[in-house]
């Protein structure tokens, strides 16, 4: 009798515990949700603050950004357009390079080979930042300058743009290469059998069938340049201007909110309050590019 | 006539063939020659920089004496905080999303948003630590701020690499152990958690080693400082190895680029055998499962 209300006890708090468990487990999984609102409260209560000050219109509208010289002009769009201008010559260079780079992998690379080139490759993807940045500043810009563009300022959207480029081509490879492994062989084998050659089965077949992981592979690279900040920090420069020309100095968003975090401008004052509704845009772009990706990624993904 | 157009065609097959061929390689070695040319470029600059002096001195305005130990110690402490906060909640929430979760609109939600975050700029995460950590949670510009920021930061990534490693786990284990009476929670930690533990831990370190490396969040919860200390403690404020490595590349003295480029060695050489560890783990632990 005592045993068996003993054992009625134990199961009790084992239920208990289980139940105590997976509220834990739970509230653990629940911290994304509120990191999300967190994100959203902190930029929207800072930012409307700002926009008390500044109307809301000059800010998206107008296209001069001086908030720490007189006259003071709080246009958004120069720093939108650095960040463009940048993203723009970045996957100039990662759009071809990590495509080629995912055709040879996928493609022409014997097994072997390709065990040994896409880790190494991938390297590129874990050097932090700022070592881009040194390597932007104090190799590729006197590079340029004394071999191409004798013209050159040392701070440009050029030397920025071209090793961003760099920084984000293992993830247009790696995925695009994923996009393509996962094009069934007979695809392959049945181009072959009509005698198609192995570029034609890797242009016409190959690629068209992994389009849509290609293109969601560009937009994640994409959305990785729009919020990239040390490179462009240490190699785009300070100034926020509208221009075609990459060889200028500019400055991207990103490289705005660094540069009032390092104490440009007094703790709390409007100036200051400029990186919350800076961030504001800066987040609203990546999530629009996010969205956009997760949404190709889903309306063309095919399974084979 | 049609025999000479076939082969004229053939001409022009093989040599487009030739020419994306070509394309190809010449692509995968631009990356490749890159990589080389930039770690070359850092060490090349940095080596003679290199000694016993600049891993004990702290920072100095005269490039000779100066040193990188405060930053260390920095970076030491945010990824020893940061990995006691985020492993146990992104391992949990990994738990939750894989083993307990019903199929509803909630955690649908959740999945989405985790997606979501990962693509978060990381000097947004900045901001967030800023308005939250730093101003209303009272924490200042410390070490336990700093932590805060980077754990928000590299959790999407922890619980998707979690999230990765307890799926591959085969189902038949969890049918073997709730047919032997197990409760969820003794299947999870039992069985689920030890076969899924190297992938984990694997992720985690990756993860960690993204956070060392990561400057952007860090300059907005720290702003520029000249720390001349070894932090004693969670509260204390910092500097760590990417913002110092910033610091000395945006001074013009050339010396400093030579400081720079001597901090580059040191993180890459930290973050190299970090993953080293990394892979080590892994393997130990996949040889023990079997």
């Amino acid at each position: 009798m005592k045993s068996k209300s003993r054992a009625k006890a134990k199961k009790t708090t084992r239920k208990i515990k289980e139940k105590i468990i997976e509220r834990l487990l739970f509230a653990s999984a629940t911290v994304s949700v509120i990191t999300t609102l967190a994100i959203l409260g902190v930029l929207l209560f800072e930012a409307i603050g700002f926009f008390r000050q500044v109307s809301i219109i000059e800010f998206f509208t107008g296209t001069k950004w001086t908030p720490l010289i007189q006259p003071q002009h709080f246009g958004v769009i120069p720093l939108i357009w650095g960040t463009i201008l940048v993203t723009t010559i970045a996957l100039g260079v990662a759009a071809p390079v990590g495509l080629g780079s995912a055709i040879f992998l996928s493609e022409y690379a014997p097994d072997k080979l390709r065990r040994i080139v896409k880790p190494v490759l991938e390297l590129l993807a874990g050097v932090p930042t700022v070592v881009y940045g040194y390597f932007a500043l104090t190799f590729i810009t006197p590079f340029l300058k004394q071999n191409v563009f004798l013209e050159m300022i040392v701070f440009n959207a050029l030397s920025a743009g071209l090793v961003m480029g760099i920084m984000i081509i293992p993830m247009i490879s790696s995925l695009s290469e994923d996009a393509m492994l996962a094009v069934p062989q007979s695809f392959r084998e049945g181009a072959y059998a009509l005698g198609a050659r192995k570029h034609e089965v890797a242009l016409r077949v190959v690629i068209p069938s992994a389009l849509s992981g290609i293109v969601a592979s560009f937009i994640l690279a994409i959305s990785r340049a729009i919020g990239e900040t040390m490179i462009v920090s240490i190699a785009g420069g300070s100034t926020a201007r509208l221009t075609l020309n990459p060889l200028e100095s500019i400055q991207t968003m990103t490289a705005y909110i660094a540069q009032i975090s390092l104490g440009e401008a007094p703790f709390g004052s409007l100036e200051y309050r400029t990186i919350f509704s800076v961030g504001l845009t800066l987040f609203l772009m990546t999530l629009a590019v996010n969205l956009f990706g997760q949404w190709v990624a889903k309306r063309y993904w095919k399974r084979y | 006539m049609a025999v000479k157009n076939v082969r004229r065609s053939n001409l022009t097959r093989s040599i487009k063939g030739v020419v994306v061929y070509a394309f190809c390689v010449t692509t995968i070695l631009i990356g490749l020659i890159s990589l080389a040319a930039l770690l070359f470029d850092t060490f090349q600059d940095g080596l003679p920089w290199l000694s016993l002096r600049f891993l004990t001195n702290f920072w100095s305005r005269h490039p000779e004496e100066a040193g990188i130990v405060a930053a260390l110690a920095g970076s030491i402490w945010i990824i020893g905080l940061t990995a006691a906060f985020s492993f146990p909640l992104g391992v949990s929430a990994a738990l939750y999303l894989e083993e307990y979760a019903s199929k509803n609109w909630f955690t649908s939600f959740i999945r989405l948003n985790i997606a979501n975050l990962a693509g978060v700029p990381s000097i947004v995460y900045g901001i967030l630590g800023l308005g939250l950590f730093v101003e209303a949670l009272a924490l200042g510009r410390s070490l336990m701020a700093g932590a805060l920021t980077m754990t928000l930061l590299i959790l999407p990534t922890i619980i998707i690499a979690s999230q990765e490693a307890i799926r591959s786990v085969p189902r038949a284990y969890r049918e073997g152990a709730y047919a032997l009476g197990a409760t969820p929670w003794q299947v999870t930690r039992g069985v689920v958690l030890p076969q899924a533990f190297p992938g984990i831990l694997t992720g985690t370190i990756l993860a960690l080693s993204r956070a060392i490396g990561e400057a952007a969040p860090l300059i907005v919860i720290s702003g520029l400082v000249y720390v001349r200390f070894v932090p004693t403690g969670p509260l204390d404020s910092f500097t760590v190895m990417p913002l110092q490595i910033f610091n000395w590349v945006t001074l013009p003295q050339p010396e400093f680029r030579g400081l720079a480029a001597a901090g580059i060695t040191v993180l890459l050489a930290v973050l190299l055998s970090m993953n080293s560890i990394a892979i080590y783990i892994r393997n130990r632990y996949q040889k023990r499962a079997r």
